[in-house]
């Protein structure tokens, strides 16, 4: 189980390649189900030239945590993975990763869901979008 | 030696008013909107959340969708506060 908060942008592929090596459960696991979010350039119907990520730092990291655990709890899952960005950043910079490796492929489908969604409505980070003339925070997640 | 006690009284005093304290933080579009990131108000007078966000914006209106956290864990407004707890306010969350 690990959680990052990274304030460069990253390679979510690579990371995940490197962190699987790193585990060494190698033929343990027969399902990893990968969640790649990335920044789209447009936003309710307008062009998004960059982003600013804000976080609760302790706070995030907290619930990232818990929501890791309650994942573990619920599903027979091997490991699982979060990785999110804060700071600035532009279209097509991937902003959040997640993984979950289990023996089957349901428990690591079903958490990995789980994980994106309690993500999304639990862990403290905002968004606030650059426009073409100006900026405003993101009030809704989708 | 009175001008010592009397030191050691002031010394405690100052220690006292220090601690007796609610650190307070704000995040995101609510944290422009009162003008305010982190802020320490004195815990004389403040029993609940709601009396911390008052203490600290003035009285201004609460957001209705506005979330609250003392020491990194979700609570209601109704939530009691202690001396040195970590008090915030922000908005929906949007990460992910």
């Amino acid at each position: 189980m690990h959680i990052e908060i990274k304030d460069k942008p990253f390679e979510p592929y690579q990371y995940l390649l490197e962190y699987q090596d790193e585990t060494g459960f190698a033929g343990k696991y027969g399902a990893t189900a990968v969640f790649v979010g990335s920044m789209r350039e447009f936003n309710q119907g307008e062009d998004v030239s960059a982003m600013t990520l804000e976080h609760y730092p302790g706070m995030t990291e907290k619930y990232l945590q818990k929501i890791s655990e309650e994942a573990a709890t619920q599903w027979n899952i091997l490991d699982s993975l979060i990785v999110h960005r804060v700071g600035e950043m532009l279209p097509n910079d991937p902003i959040v990763l997640v993984a979950v490796w289990s023996a089957h492929r349901a428990a690591a489908f079903d958490a990995s869901r789980y994980l994106m969604e309690e993500l999304k409505s639990r862990a403290p980070f905002w968004k606030k979008e650059s426009l073409t003339d100006k900026t405003r925070w993101v009030e809704k997640n989708t | 030696m009175i001008g010592l006690q009397a030191e050691i009284r002031k010394q405690e005093n100052t220690i006292f008013m220090t601690d007796a304290v609610i650190n307070i933080k704000f995040f995101a579009s609510l944290r422009e909107q009162v003008g305010l990131a982190d802020v320490q108000i004195s815990k004389a007078g403040v029993s609940t959340v709601m009396d911390a966000w008052n203490r600290a914006t003035e009285n201004r209106d609460m957001p209705e969708n506005t979330l609250m956290a003392v020491n990194m864990d979700y609570v209601s407004a109704e939530h009691t506060v202690k001396v040195g707890d970590e008090v915030a306010f922000f908005p929906p969350v949007t990460g992910g």
